[in-house]
C-alpha cells in the first residue's frame, strides 16, 4: 500500500476521464469503470467506516483493477484495514506522521476472515497446509 | 489479561462486539445443538474485520442452541436460533434489528432456516448492508434496528441480494468448512473429570439440615444436564446488603473455590447477574448447598421477585438520571419471607436507572425505569414484557402503567400490582401468564391506587 501526505495528494480534476472522486453514499456498483484508472474514496471522519464497504465492493464485487485512493481523515490505525479492504493508496490526514505507517501494516498478519486481497479465510488457506495440520496436532495435545 | 485468556479487543467501538449465548450452552438438557463453536467462529470471524470496524453504531450478535431462549436473542442486533429441519440438518433462524433503549424494538425474523455451514457469508451480507445503509447523522437512530424498522423489507430484500451476490460472485468464501467447525468444536469437550463413569445418584435429596430450604434451591437454583448424573447449579448474588450482582473479591475466591471443588474449575457470568456452575456432580449436591449456604451463595432465589436485574444507577453511574440501588433493595427488604417469595413464584422484575437500558426493564414483566425531572427522581413501571425465554413467552416489549412515580411509592406499586396476581390467579399460574390472561387493567388500577406524593401533584408527576 502506498502511503502518500496530504499536500502530495492532488485531487481528482474535473473533467478527468479517468479518474473519480466517490461519494461515500454511493453505490459503486453503479458506476462505468471502463476507462477508470484511479477512484477516490471519502472518509469525512474516520469513524465513518462507509468507504470499506465500497472499496471492498470495487476491488472483490467489480474486479476493478485500478488505484483505490482513501482520501478525507485518514490515520494510520486505519491502514490495514483500508489496504485489506482493497485500497492501494491512502492520503494521510494533513500532520499525521507516515514514518509509524509502515509498523502499522507490519504489526499482524494472522487473520481469521478474507478480506478483499486475501479472499480465503484462514481455514480454508490453512485447510491443505503443514501448519493447518501443526495446529490440531497441538489442540490435540492437550 | 492475555495471561490469563482475556483481551480487550472490540469491547467498544461502534465494531461488532462480543459474541453471546445461553448460560447453559454445552450442557443444557434442551439442547438443539451446541450454540459454542458457532458462536467462537463467529468471534474469530468478527474480530480485526477490516471492514466492520466503523459501522453506524455498535453491533452485538447472540446465539441459542436450545429450545428455551435463555439468551433474549430477539433483543439483540443479530440473534441465532439454532435449530434442526425436517431432514435433520442443522441450520440458523437469523431476526436482525432487535435492542432496547430509548427505542425497544424486538428482532424481526429475516431467515426462518440459513443451514450452519452459511452464517459468516449471512452475517457478511447483513452487516455490510448495514454499513451502507445506517443512519450516521443522529447517534440515536444509528442502531440497526432503526434500519430495519425504517427500511423493512427492503432492507430485508437489500441483504437476501446481497448474500445472492456473496455466494455467486463471491463464490462464498466463507463457508465453514465441516474440518474447521470440528478442530472449534473440539475447544468446547466436557472437562476429563466429568467424563465417564461417575457416581451413581443414591438419593438426590439426601438433604442436609433444613431440609425445606433445601428442597427450594434444589427447585429454583438447580438445573437439569444434559448428563443425568450432572446438574448446573445456579448461586446467587441477589441478597440483601449487597447491590445486584456484587461480589466481593473474597466472594468471588469462594466461587472460585465452589468452582474448583464442586464444577471441574468452571464458572459461567449469567445477563441475570448470577454466577453458574454447569458441572456439578449430582451426588455432591448437599455438600456444595452446604458450602455455598456458609458463603451466603444459596439463597433459593432464582428466577423469583428477588433476583432482579438491576443497574448500578446513579450510585455509580454518570449517565443515570435516577438511582437504581436503593428501589431494588427496598423491594428486596419487602420480600425475605421465603415462603411469600416462593408463594409469589417465578417473575422477571428489571430496572434501568436510565433509558439506555442496561437494566433491561423493556423485557421485564415488571419493568422499572428511572427517570429525571426537574432534577428529581422519578419512576415509570411497565408490565408484561418479556426476554423471549419459555417462562415469559413470545419476547414483548413492556407498556408503561400511567404517570412516573416517586421513589418512596415504587415499593408500594410492585406490592399492589403483586397482591392483584395473587387475588387474580388460578391456581399454578405464573404472574406473566395471569396479567396476560386478565389484561393489564386491573394491574394498573391497583398500581396508581397506590400513588401518594405523585397523586396529590398529578400534573409534576404527568410531566416526568
Amino acid at each position: 500500500m502506498k502511503i502518500i501526505a496530504a499536500n502530495a495528494h492532488t485531487a481528482c480534476a474535473e473533467g478527468q476521464k479517468d479518474q473519480i472522486s466517490l461519494a461515500n453514499d454511493a453505490d459503486p456498483r453503479a458506476l462505468d469503470l471502463a476507462g477508470i484508472t484511479r477512484i477516490d474514496l471519502q472518509f469525512p471522519k474516520f469513524t465513518d467506516g462507509r468507504a470499506f464497504s465500497q472499496a471492498f465492493l470495487l476491488r472483490r464485487r467489480l474486479g476493478f483493477t485500478g488505484e483505490i485512493r482513501a482520501t478525507g481523515d485518514v490515520l494510520i490505525d486505519q491502514l490495514v484495514q483500508m489496504q485489506r479492504s482493497g485500497f492501494s493508496v491512502a492520503v494521510l490526514r494533513e500532520g499525521v506522521d507516515a514514518s509509524a505507517a509502515q509498523r502499522q501494516l507490519d504489526r499482524f498478519e494472522g487473520f481469521y476472515q478474507g478480506d478483499a486481497v486475501h479472499v480465503e479465510p484462514h481455514f480454508a488457506e490453512a485447510e491443505n497446509s503443514a501448519a493447518y495440520g501443526a495446529e490440531l496436532a497441538r489442540q490435540d495435545s492437550y | 489479561l492475555a495471561s490469563v485468556h482475556l483481551h480487550g479487543i472490540q469491547t467498544s467501538g461502534n465494531c461488532i462486539r462480543n459474541t453471546t449465548s445461553d448460560e447453559r450452552a454445552g450442557i443444557a438438557a434442551d439442547e438443539i445443538a451446541d450454540p459454542r463453536p458457532l458462536a467462537e467462529i463467529i468471534r474469530q470471524w468478527s474480530t480485526l474485520h477490516p471492514e466492520f470496524a466503523f459501522l453506524p453504531r455498535k453491533f452485538k450478535i447472540a446465539i441459542v442452541g436450545a429450545t428455551d431462549d435463555r439468551a433474549a436473542t430477539a433483543w439483540h442486533d443479530i440473534g441465532l436460533h439454532v435449530l434442526k429441519n425436517e431432514a435433520g440438518e442443522v441450520g440458523l433462524r437469523v431476526m436482525v434489528g432487535g435492542g432496547m433503549g430509548r427505542t425497544p424494538v424486538l428482532g424481526t425474523v429475516i431467515r426462518s432456516f440459513l443451514p450452519w455451514d452459511q452464517i459468516l457469508n449471512y452475517l457478511e451480507a447483513v452487516v455490510r448492508v448495514y454499513n451502507r445503509w445506517g443512519r450516521r447523522d443522529n447517534i440515536y437512530k444509528a442502531r440497526i434496528k432503526i434500519l430495519v424498522k425504517a427500511e423493512g423489507q427492503r432492507y430485508i430484500d437489500e441483504v437476501e441480494a446481497e448474500y445472492q451476490q456473496i455466494l455467486t460472485v463471491d463464490r462464498a468464501p466463507h463457508t465453514i468448512a465441516q474440518a474447521e467447525l470440528d478442530r472449534v468444536t473440539a475447544c468446547f469437550v466436557p472437562p476429563a473429570s466429568r467424563t465417564g463413569p461417575l457416581p451413581a445418584l443414591t438419593n438426590p435429596v439426601a438433604a442436609p439440615v433444613d431440609d425445606k430450604e433445601y428442597t427450594r434451591w434444589l427447585k429454583q437454583n438447580v438445573a437439569a444436564h444434559q448428563n443425568p448424573l450432572l446438574r448446573s447449579v445456579t448461586l446467587s448474588f441477589k441478597r440483601l446488603g449487597y447491590s445486584p450482582g456484587d461480589a466481593t473479591g473474597d466472594q468471588l475466591e469462594l466461587s472460585a473455590h465452589l468452582a474448583d471443588r464442586y464444577s471441574a474449575g468452571e464458572t459461567r457470568v449469567t445477563h441475570d447477574q448470577n454466577l453458574v456452575l454447569p458441572w456439578v456432580r449430582a451426588d455432591e449436591l448437599p455438600a456444595l448447598y452446604a458450602e455455598a449456604k456458609q458463603a451466603g451463595l444459596a439463597r433459593s432465589n432464582i428466577r423469583l421477585l428477588t433476583d432482579m436485574i438491576v443497574c448500578p444507577g446513579g450510585d455509580f453511574c454518570s449517565l443515570a438520571n435516577a438511582r437504581s440501588l436503593p428501589i431494588s433493595e427496598a423491594i428486596s427488604q419487602r420480600y425475605q419471607d421465603m415462603d411469600e417469595l416462593h408463594d409469589i413464584g417465578e417473575v422477571d422484575v428489571h430496572m434501568s436507572g436510565c433509558i439506555n437500558s442496561c437494566g433491561h426493564h423493556h423485557s421485564a414483566h415488571i419493568g422499572i425505569l428511572g427517570v429525571d425531572k426537574d432534577g428529581q427522581e422519578w419512576y415509570q413501571i411497565t408490565l408484561a414484557g418479556s426476554d423471549g425465554s419459555a417462562l415469559s413467552g413470545a419476547p414483548a416489549i413492556g407498556k408503561v402503567v400511567g404517570p412516573s412515580f416517586s421513589a418512596a411509592e415504587v415499593p408500594e406499586v410492585i406490592e399492589a400490582v403483586l397482591d392483584t396476581y395473587r387475588s387474580t390467579r388460578n391456581s399454578g399460574e405464573a404472574f406473566i401468564d395471569t396479567l396476560r390472561r386478565v389484561g393489564q387493567d386491573p394491574f394498573k388500577l391497583a398500581a396508581n391506587a397506590a400513588r401518594t406524593s405523585t397523586a396529590r401533584a398529578p400534573k409534576a408527576a404527568a410531566e416526568a
